[in-house]
């Protein structure tokens, strides 16, 4: 019997596909929170003055609230699904450490709503009036800050997954821990655009999703256990 | 030797006493039917043995030892299979196999293809489960079960959906695995056909 156990690298991997298949079965589901973060930051060019300079001030904090909010709308699809039709608690008697595998489901859901979301940002930054030598630094901003907010959300979505109306408790939960997020995000967005060293927004960001790399697995897998009762 | 014990299993809801001092004692090649009308704690008793719901008093063992010490050795010999399939809509009925073997064992793609016409289901293996009735999807699921290779099957209304040739199929299953030295716990409304040797009975309140 041992013998033919799988480990959990094969599992993960399986795990991975699988979301991911489903993810290109129904793409909808993934294009919707990005859809919404491009609308959200191209109202504001429209909604205030066509003045450079002003685009340039509010750039940060429109790029970064609509990263915000867009990672809460794709929260949603992370547990939600696998939670009603059973999955989950399969995953969770599967013998395997649950933390590395929802840390591998985590990782699927931030390629799939979070790397698209980077990818389409300078799109978006141009709209807002940021120069074409800030765009590296936008990234790599947020490139750290997506992969916490998908870490951290992901808690929020473990607790509230089993209650009907979700949305404005898990808003009301994620958010407040997602700030540092924005503060460290916005502000290396507004260095970088005014053409200045980056640096120390960026690390402290970078530990910060450092930090809830190390610590989110356990939590996830407590809140999911806690969900599945 | 396979042998599952649950002893003075305690468990309230808020101000709903659900467990009350519940005993289990089901050793290899014995299935336990619980039965008991709907809302008398059926459903928390099974995911209490499982492990899925803390319980206040009281210890759950298998093979003689509590599950709480060691909970990944005790889950990777359990297959549950609950009032959801656990199997996904927009994947197809081989997929879905493929993905809940791999999270246990491996297996070959002719032990899924067997494990599908065992249960009578074998048209719809490259099927979306979304196109199934809900009859075809408990078998893709008993399939699942039959596959995981687990010695201690625990199943909550097994026979939900399924037809009468359905119902033949789920008693000749659990029959297969106890034969084997499995145990089984299995809630439901219905008496299982099964010889009344390997059977015992437990009705809650």
């Amino acid at each position: 019997m041992n013998a033919e156990r799988v480990g959990f690298a094969g599992a993960a991997a399986a795990l991975i596909a699988r979301d991911l298949r489903l993810a290109l079965r129904r793409p909808g589901d993934t294009l919707q929170p990005l859809g919404f973060f491009l609308v959200v930051t191209a109202l504001f060019p429209l909604a205030l003055d066509p003045q450079l300079s002003l685009l340039r001030d509010i750039a940060p904090a429109a790029l970064w609230v609509g990263a915000l909010l867009s990672s809460l709308l794709a929260l949603d699809l992370l547990f939600r699904e696998d939670a009603q039709d059973g999955a989950l608690e399969q995953l969770a008697l599967c013998g395997l450490p649950l933390q590395g595998l929802l840390l591998a489901k985590i990782a699927v859901h931030w390629l799939l709503t979070g790397l698209p979301l980077v990818l389409i940002a300078p799109l978006a930054a141009s709209a807002l009036g940021a120069p074409y030598e800030a765009m590296p630094g936008i990234l790599a901003a947020l490139l750290l800050g997506t992969v916490a907010l998908s870490l951290i959300g992901g808690i929020g979505a473990g607790l509230t997954m089993s209650l009907k109306r979700n949305g404005s408790l898990l808003a009301l939960l994620v958010l407040p821990l997602a700030v540092p997020v924005l503060i460290f995000g916005a502000r290396a967005t507004a260095l970088a655009i005014a053409g200045e060293s980056l640096a120390a927004p960026l690390y402290l960001l970078g530990a910060i999703t450092v930090l809830s790399a190390t610590l989110a697995p356990w939590a996830l897998a407590a809140a999911v256990r806690i969900g599945l009762e | 030797m396979n042998e599952l014990t649950a002893d003075n299993l305690q468990l309230w809801r808020g101000e709903q006493h659900v467990l009350r001092g519940i005993c289990v004692a089901a050793a290899g090649g014995q299935c336990l039917q619980v039965t008991g009308a709907n809302g008398a704690g059926k459903t928390t008793l099974l995911r209490a043995l499982c492990g899925l719901v803390p319980l206040e008093h009281g210890r759950v063992c298998w093979r003689g030892r509590d599950i709480a010490e060691d909970p990944a050795a005790f889950h990777s010999e359990l297959a549950y299979l609950g009032h959801d399939n656990g199997l996904k809509a927009d994947l197809t009925a081989a997929e879905n196999l493929r993905y809940a073997a791999a999270l246990r064992r491996r297996v070959r793609p002719q032990d899924i293809a067997a494990a599908l016409a065992r249960t009578g289901v074998a048209e719809a293996t490259g099927q979306l489960l979304r196109r199934l009735s809900a009859g075809q999807r408990r078998r893709v699921a008993l399939a699942r079960l039959a596959l995981a290779g687990g010695s201690l099957w625990v199943l909550d209304e097994p026979g939900s959906n399924l037809d009468e040739r359905g119902q033949g199929l789920l008693a000749e299953l659990i029959e297969g695995h106890l034969s084997a030295g499995g145990v089984a716990v299995v809630a439901t409304h219905r008496m299982l056909d099964l010889p009344a040797a390997k059977l015992q009975s437990l009705t809650l309140q």
